[in-house]
């Protein structure tokens, strides 16, 4: 069967369409691209927690005990753990890009080990810094 | 050779001149990765003095946010940490908010919350230092 034009914008007027997300299989290297920017997005509200410390702490003591109280809570401590992990994801997958930008590792299968290092990294740090955390306290 | 409907005499070069996705060559891209560059020593360091102050009471943290140490590696992280994150948004603004209206208010929304985070916690550290 023949495949029939229906766009009714003429053929030379077509600009080449870059596809999107929906049209490639999933891979862990899409996770992790989409996992880059959602960790961007959770670092940059996380400021507000940073913003809202050193301003306690260069305030009073009252204002101080009042972040160090939200950040000793059970809610304080996840978004802690969040903004640890985001950050170092966030870091990790900064210095994937780095190899990319040097031309290396672009192709299969130095990429899925550069995911999984991401992934895996991050991960690791996070629990390394928390026992360090939880040590030195 | 392109159709040219609109009987415009302006050159097709003309028409997207200045209308480049980002408004700017590889401006952006660069300064992220000097900015991601910057922020890769910087971020450890802020780990390693914020890992130092957990628990400890009002005037310990006081003290040590106040240490030149602690104050020159805060002051450099946290510039360079919004203005990297101000460029992250935009690029997500630009990929995701397609209106023309709610893109200018939700770029011109990124600067402001930056500026404030940034400045906010810049005064922050200086008073710890100085006060």
């Amino acid at each position: 069967m023949a495949v029939t034009d229906q766009s009714p914008i003429a053929n030379e007027q077509r600009r080449p369409l870059s596809p999107h997300l929906q049209v490639y299989a999933f891979a862990l290297t899409t996770a992790m691209s989409i996992a880059h920017r959602i960790t961007g997005v959770g670092l940059y509200f996380g400021t507000l927690l940073l913003a809202w410390w050193l301003i306690a702490a260069a305030t009073s003591a009252s204002a101080f005990a009042d972040v160090s109280w939200f950040m000793d809570s059970i809610v304080g401590r996840v978004i802690l753990l969040g903004f640890t992990w985001a950050l170092f994801h966030h870091m990790l997958g900064g210095i994937r890009h780095f190899i990319w930008d040097s031309g290396y590792c672009m192709e299969h299968p130095q990429r899925e080990y550069l995911a999984k290092g991401t992934l895996i990294g991050g991960l690791v740090l996070t629990i390394l810094v928390w026992v360090a955390a939880y040590t030195i306290r | 050779m392109a159709t040219n409907p609109s009987g415009s005499i302006r050159t097709p070069v003309a028409k997207v001149r200045h209308l480049g996705s980002a408004r700017s060559g590889t401006q952006h891209a660069w300064r992220m990765r000097v900015t991601s560059l910057a922020l890769l020593p910087l971020s450890i360091a802020f780990i390693w003095i914020v890992l130092g102050l957990i628990g400890k009471d009002h005037a310990t943290v006081r003290e040590a946010l106040g240490h030149p140490f602690a104050a020159i590696v805060m002051l450099l992280f946290v510039p360079t940490g919004v203005y990297h994150m101000m460029l992250g948004m935009q690029t997500i603004i630009e990929d995701y908010v397609h209106g023309e209206h709610v893109k200018m208010w939700s770029l011109m929304a990124n600067m402001f919350f930056c500026a404030v985070v940034g400045l906010a916690c810049i005064y922050a550290v200086l008073r710890l230092s100085f006060i």
